[in-house]
């Protein structure tokens, strides 16, 4: 699949968000929240999706539920939206798993198989009897037959049938899944085992129903800043392609949210590369044949629940966001610090560093706007106070860590890149045998990105990749080089 | 023929988040297919979701006088080729 193809499903979950930021703002709250449903379907009104008006009803108050930070797996049916805006008021911190999977919504997908089509010849040369390894293809009655006792979905039979008449269906968020953490469970509709879940969020994009959901703590961040704490924004680099402004205009629109201040989280990623082309030399020196790089929180979830082997290998440098909170904490120790994020990944490296309080996603920011009709190109313009650099900016762009990282190392350390772009088995495999033997065969510095395209092609991203990389690239093409800027930020 | 078709793609901030981001590639699609027959160009908000707060049928797209609802890329090429017809 292409990288952030147009969903009518994106579409839904962003009025979902835009209708309960509204209600937040509303005089109440609560029964606002639990018309959101009858709103957006009303008596009489068309039917676009679903069965029914009562589904599309049902399924719509789940999006809302996962929009108010909650579990659907965990609230009753029963519980009234009006109940839960409530809970989510009193709510201190969100939850800790972020995805959530709308059973009303799950399709309930037929299992993954190999399939015969009707366009089957019954030919003589029979490919597909002879490729199979585990004898399960047999023909009967002039048509190739699959004996599912003995098929091990390899797909073998598909690649070689002259006709392409043998194909493999799937299920999207299984087959998405790099790590076999969602599957359909005995009630047939897919369940995510978070002992496995690495939070890369490939099955929310991946969902042709929209049943993964984000929990947003949009409700807690709205909270925060109408009791008039002083709340602290940290943009993550990936968000300067997003919306249809200048930097300096969204830094001005996001002051118009209520936030007291915006920081680039670029200028985390300054120190992040700092440190980590020292730390590269270091290795090296010290005889290490590769590093691979730490800051997709997406893959450091890989590390610690599927690929232990590979820590000694992986930088101890910390993340962009890390460094960014630590600053922002240091100048506001009393703020409360949201980090803008593309993806659901980073909601888990929050929950684990007490420096970052909320997540909010670029669907979600993009939301708020709309709500507050915000129109972010009539902004005004205002510098961020420190000036993050070019090399900093492109760490949304895949390849970018490394190349930051590469333009700090000292002529006799040549790096030699290698760029992951985008989990999936192959590549976990990989890294899996770069692990085991101690070596990788074409490179000594591995940049890994759980999102293809990098931070730009992230679950929760706004704007078509090709224009967001355009448009970042503008914006990094006009920015001092690290090698160039003075304001020395690192501490370790 | 008469006066080329103008198509217009909002790209105010609601228009953008509900899905107009996509529809930037009509932008090159467009004068690839139609030539100088069909004039396209990305647009600051048209001012339609602030109507009835219709934020929800965001992105909108204008093709000459009539508005697309929802718009996407298919149903602006569609709407192109009717035009096209009528001429």
């Amino acid at each position: 699949m292409a990288i952030n193809t147009p969903k009518q499903t994106s579409h839904l979950k962003r009025e979902i968000l835009v209708r309960l930021i509204r209600s937040f703002l509303s005089e109440n709250f609560e029964e606002s929240t639990r018309l959101i449903p009858y709103d957006m379907r009303p008596k009489g009104s068309e039917v676009p999706y679903r069965c029914c008006i009562y589904k599309e009803r049902a399924i719509l108050r789940d999006r809302a539920v996962a929009g108010l930070g909650f579990s659907i797996e965990e609230t009753d049916d029963s519980t009234l939206l009006s109940e839960l805006a409530h809970k989510a008021l009193d709510r201190k911190e969100p939850e800790e798993n972020p995805l959530t999977v709308l059973t009303t919504a799950c399709k309930g997908c037929v299992p993954a198989r190999i399939y015969v089509t009707d366009l089957c010849q019954g030919c003589v040369a029979r490919p597909c009897v002879n490729t199979c390894k585990f004898g399960a293809i047999s023909v009967k009655n002039g048509k190739s037959v699959i004996d599912p006792e003995k098929c091990k979905n390899c797909g073998m039979c598909a690649q070689v049938c002259p006709y392409q008449a043998i194909t493999k269906i799937i299920v999207p968020c299984e087959s998405a899944c790099p790590v076999g953490a969602i599957t359909k469970g005995d009630d047939g509709h897919a369940k995510i085992d978070f002992s496995k879940c690495i939070s890369c969020g490939k099955c929310v994009s991946a969902c042709p129903f929209g049943a993964v959901h984000e929990k947003s703590q949009i409700i807690d961040v709205l909270k925060a800043i109408k009791s008039g704490k002083k709340v602290i924004a940290m943009l993550a680099p990936a968000i300067m392609g997003q919306l249809p402004c200048t930097p300096k205009q969204l830094r001005e629109a996001i002051l118009k949210l209520g936030f007291s201040d915006v920081y680039e989280v670029a200028q985390g990623a300054d120190v992040t590369t700092k440190n980590e082309s020292k730390e590269f030399v270091e290795r090296l020196e010290n005889g290490a044949e590769f590093m691979t790089t730490s800051c997709c929180a997406g893959y450091n979830e890989l590390i610690a629940k599927h690929l232990p082997e590979i820590k000694p290998f992986v930088s101890d440098t910390k993340t962009p966001m890390y460094y960014t909170a630590e600053i922002v904490k240091k100048d506001h120790p009393d703020a409360v610090t949201v980090f803008f994020s593309p993806c659901v990944a980073k909601r888990r490296e929050a929950l684990q560093n007490p420096n970052v309080d909320y997540v909010l996603n670029y669907e979600e920011v993009g939301a708020w706007f709309i709500a507050l009709n915000i129109q972010v190109d009539s902004c005004g313009e205002s510098d961020f106070k420190t000036e993050a650099s070019a090399e900093g900016r492109n760490y949304a762009v895949t390849g970018g860590v490394a190349k930051a990282v590469q333009t700090l190392l000292p002529e006799e350390i040549p790096a030699h890149p290698v760029i992951i772009d985008g989990l999936n088995k192959q590549s976990i495999r990989d890294l899996k045998r770069y692990a085991k033997n101690g070596v990788c065969d074409i490179g000594n510095l591995i940049e890994v990105m759980a999102c293809q395209g990098g931070c730009l092609g992230g679950n929760a991203t706004v704007n078509s990749y090709k224009a967001a990389t355009k448009q970042l690239g503008a914006y990094v093409n006009e920015s001092k080089s690290i090698k160039d800027t003075e304001n020395d930020t690192v501490q370790k | 023929m008469s006066k080329k078709i103008s198509v217009k793609v909002c790209l105010g901030t609601t228009c953008f988040v509900m899905g107009s981001a996509n529809l930037q590639e009509l932008i090159e699609i467009v004068p690839a297919k139609y030539g100088e027959k069909v004039e396209v160009s990305g647009v600051p908000c048209l001012g339609l979701c602030s109507i009835d707060w219709e934020f929800s049928k965001a992105p909108y797209v204008k093709v000459d006088e009539d508005i697309i609802k929802e718009a996407t890329v298919e149903k602006v090429l569609s709407a192109i080729d009717n035009k096209l017809k009528e001429c």
